[in-house]
């Protein structure tokens, strides 16, 4: 018999009301958004004013806030596609390591007489040496400023390649330090972006690493690409100062050539720090997370280049057990003592550090600038107007095709086409609702990709029906009619929406941008369209022949 | 009264025609390739590299008066186009520009763009610029190499699906049917120069998407009924899954086509090329579930007992020591 077990029933109920349920803030986009804003800004600074209280009202807090993100082609935006000159930082090392391999090679000047740096490809160290006899020695001694490469995978290796032809020496970085290398360039990059477009306030930009050296920046409502870049472009600054005293009041006086900047962790402290930088992120080469020596604690390394180790390596001999501050952007970042004197220009910064803390800080440390030139190789700029007129457009057409599917199905399927009508509608609820939930981004392409599930979900439906009236033809009771039908459609059913899911899923990986976002609705449209044609639109039928109990049915 | 689009029994000979409808495939088809091979493709930016700009302005479009005005910024090619769409207000007058990657530069430089923006509102002070897109050519080469990748593993992923869940003969025949609406498509937008994009190939994924629907309807029919009439021929059989799925397979390509014309007519220009794509593929899908797929199968003929084994693997040495 015709029957749906109770649990069933309420299932498919409420999770028809919850899809609704989180659809509906969409229907109030500007309100909602308005009132998500002014509660994300309440929590974030703790403080609210009337008219934040006003903006959040609009909609109220126990209703689901969800939205569906706009994508860039129906907000309006600026879209980059950067390429980061991942080996510009080879040349940088190279030109950092040759103080060093010229302090080394001195000590064996017996050996390898004179030496003279030469011309050389980007990322080549060329030294030549004035006795050919003395090149073994020369490998010997620059191998030894080699340390093993740190990263997840590459344990061991050396950083560095150090191989004699004749008289000439010749250094490289080995392959397994161009890598790590290559993703500490990328991270920095992204974070630098980050840091630079987060700062701007816009709302929910993308930026992600894409593949090897790309970056994919993505900002809604910006006015231009060229703003964008400008945005990216000015630098992070990171300075060393001395601390002059620590305060918790904001506005309190500071003497000539000192200055009080707020701690970036530490709410309500101030810090009094003298103008004067003691060193620059400029001459900042490196840093990285690691643990103390002594302690175990997670700590966090940082190196200099010459000049900066000279300057830093003279303050800090002179200023043992003070304080000095790491300032980023005009926020303390931290302010450690001073244990010894750093002289051989790197250090390492202790505190109260987490793991993730000190990754963070040297990440943030090393994002003083950006480590290497930024190529655009994609830009894009939509206006908002357009991006307006898109939704326009995309509205009125999903509006007359749904009207139009609706009375075709009615005009052919009558009652029950209407039932699936009803599913039609609430399948376009669920749509909207697993998108907001999911916080997927709705493009373009995207609202075509619903205006084509609403003409595909019937599909599931038509099948159903279809065989329900073949099966009616056979002289069977309605009721049995009804349940062969959906038993007998239902391998046709899975058949044909599993192909078409597995083009969604493939679109998905392989798409981007826009693309990406048809294959997102559509693959949500399909298992949505099939729980409603399957389960819904059955619930709706067997309900109504349990109330109507009718002798004939005509499909 | 109910609206049928086929009547309640059907009983077409699909087969009549076989001869010409398989034919006129395969002209159609080799005349899209002749087509595509003789004309070209109207690349968009997305695989050509270049820069389009969409301007906007109150006065009407002139595209003479626009190539003059870009005349003296000595940019290579560069194409004019006026869009024209419902949706536009009278006071809406729009135009896209395209002009090709330059030569020797990677990324787009802002300079030319706003030189272009600069010398056409010397002329047209009023115009505004909603979208400005650039691709440079090391993207465009990428993305072309996605895009075929993308085209074949959804070929590959549905001959192996089929494959599995049917024989592989049905796959073999979904798949060549998939190429046929493919390439049909294709064919089109060399014939009519619509710009052929990014958008553009996922529609032809969609297009692969819908056709093997409706292909798989038929095929889930046809195993169906292989089962039920042992005795028919396969012919026969086949003629019959065909006008038992008939009014299901017009009725979803109908309910699709009502939406997609809505979206064609009333969605904007901005993606009426992708939607125009769709559309054709539908009216090519449902024609190549009907009319290739079957044929194909028919071609190579389809094991039909299972309860058996193979006849021909147990007869063929039966006979040697009688």
């Amino acid at each position: 018999m015709l029957q749906i077990p109770v649990w069933n029933k309420m299932v498919i109920i409420l999770l028809v009301l919850a899809g609704i349920a989180f659809a509906m803030p969409n229907l109030f986009y500007e309100r909602v958004e308005r009132h998500n804003d002014a509660v994300a800004l309440i929590e974030r600074t703790g403080a609210t004013t009337d008219a934040l209280e006003a903006e959040r009202a609009l909609w109220p807090d126990l209703l689901p806030g969800t939205l569906v993100n706009l994508g860039l082609d129906l907000r309006g935006g600026a879209h980059l596609l950067a390429e980061v000159q991942v080996a510009d930082v080879y040349e940088a090392r190279m030109d950092a390591l040759w103080p060093e391999l010229r302090d080394v090679l001195r000590e064996v000047r017996d050996t390898v007489g004179t030496i003279r740096r030469q011309d050389a490809p980007a990322g080549e160290l060329h030294v030549r040496i004035s006795e050919p006899a003395g090149i073994a020695a020369a490998v010997e001694a620059a191998r030894r400023l080699a340390t093993p490469v740190v990263s997840l995978t590459g344990v061991g290796a050396p950083t560095l390649e150090v191989r004699g032809d004749n008289d000439l020496l010749i250094v490289t970085l080995s392959e397994a330090e161009r890598q790590a290398t290559d993703d500490r360039t990328m991270q920095q990059s992204v974070e630098i972006v980050r840091r630079r477009v987060d700062e701007a306030g816009t709302r929910e930009p993308t930026i992600q690493r894409q593949g090897a050296d790309r970056i994919l920046i993505q900002v809604p409502g910006i006015g231009s690409a060229q703003e964008l870049k400008d945005l990216i472009g000015t630098t992070a600054r990171l300075t060393f100062h001395p601390v002059v005293s620590r305060t918790t009041d904001a506005q309190a006086e500071v003497d000539a050539r000192q200055i009080l900047l707020p701690s970036m962790d530490e709410e309500g402290a101030f810090y009094v720090l003298e103008q004067t930088p003691v060193v620059t992120g400029d001459d900042l080469v490196d840093s990285q997370p690691a643990f103390d020596q002594q302690t175990g604690q997670p700590a966090v390394t940082f190196r200099f280049n010459p000049s900066g180790a000279r300057a830093f390596g003279d303050y800090t001999a002179a200023n043992v057990g003070a304080p000095f501050a790491i300032v980023l952007d005009e926020e303390v970042i931290s302010a450690p003592v001073i244990r010894q004197a750093i002289t051989g220009g790197s250090g390492q910064i202790t505190g109260n550090f987490t793991v993730e803390g000190s990754t963070e800080l040297a990440v943030l440390l090393r994002a003083g600038a950006l480590p290497a030139e930024m190529v655009f190789l994609e830009e894009r700029t939509i206006g908002p107007e357009l991006g307006a007129d898109s939704i326009a457009a995309g509205e009125i057409a999903a509006v007359v095709a749904f009207a139009s599917v609706l009375v075709f199905m009615v005009l052919s399927y009558g009652l029950f086409g209407f039932f699936a009508s009803v599913a039609l509608i609430l399948n376009v609820g669920l749509i909207f609702g697993v998108l907001s939930v999911i916080g997927a981004t709705l493009t373009l392409p995207g609202i075509a990709g619903i205006v084509l599930t609403i003409g595909m979900a019937v599909d599931a439906n038509v099948l159903v029906f279809e065989r329900i009236r073949e099966e009616l033809k056979t002289a069977k009771g309605p009721a049995r009619a009804i349940e062969q039908g959906y038993a007998r459609a239902l391998s046709a059913i899975i058949d044909a929406n599993l192909t078409t899911f597995i083009i969604a899923v493939i679109l998905f990986t392989l798409g981007s941008g826009p693309v990406r976002g048809f294959s997102i609705t559509l693959g949500i449209g399909i298992i949505t369209s099939v729980f409603t044609a399957i389960y819904v639109t059955r619930l709706l039928i067997v309900t109504w022949f349990d109330r109507a109990r009718p002798k004939t049915i005509e499909v | 009264m109910r609206l049928r689009l086929v009547p309640q029994e059907t009983n077409i000979d699909f087969f009549k025609h076989a001869r010409l409808t398989f034919g006129a495939s395969v002209l159609a088809m080799v005349l899209s390739i002749a087509v595509w091979l003789g004309m070209g493709l109207n690349f968009g930016i997305d695989f050509l590299g270049g820069t389009t700009i969409r301007t906007e302005s109150s006065t009407p479009v002139d595209v003479a008066a626009y190539r003059a005005a870009l005349d003296a910024l000595d940019l290579g090619d560069v194409s004019i186009t006026q869009v024209f769409d419902p949706t536009f207000g009278p006071e809406q007058n729009v135009a896209m520009i395209r002009i090709q990657a330059q030569a020797g530069q990677e990324s787009v430089t802002p300079e030319m763009v706003l030189a272009v923006q600069d010398a056409l509102q010397t002329v047209y002070p009023a115009m505004s610029f909603p979208s400005v897109e650039s691709v440079g050519p090391k993207v465009s080469g990428e993305l072309i190499q996605t895009a075929i990748i993308a085209v074949i593993a959804s070929l590959g992923a549905i001959l192996v699906y089929i494959w599995l869940r049917f024989e592989w003969q049905f796959s073999v025949g979904a798949v060549a049917a998939l190429i046929h609406d493919i390439i049909l498509t294709v064919g089109l937008f060399a014939l009519l120069q619509i710009r052929f994009d990014l958008a553009t190939i996922a529609a032809l994924l969609t297009i692969v998407g819908y056709s093997i629907n409706d292909t798989v309807v038929i095929f889930d029919r046809l195993r169906e009924n292989l089962v039920k009439y042992k005795s028919r021929g396969l012919q026969d059989v086949m003629n019959l899954s065909a006008n038992e799925t008939l009014s299901r397979t017009l009725m979803t390509s109908g309910t699709t086509l009502l939406a997609l014309l809505a979206l064609l007519v009333l969605g904007g220009d901005v993606i009426r090329g992708f939607v125009f794509a769709i559309f054709w593929g539908v009216i090519v899908g449902t024609y190549s579930s009907i009319f290739v797929a079957k044929n194909i199968v028919l071609m190579i003929g389809v094991k039909r007992d299972w309860s058996k084994p193979d006849a021909k693997a147990g007869t063929q040495f039966s006979n040697i020591d009688a």
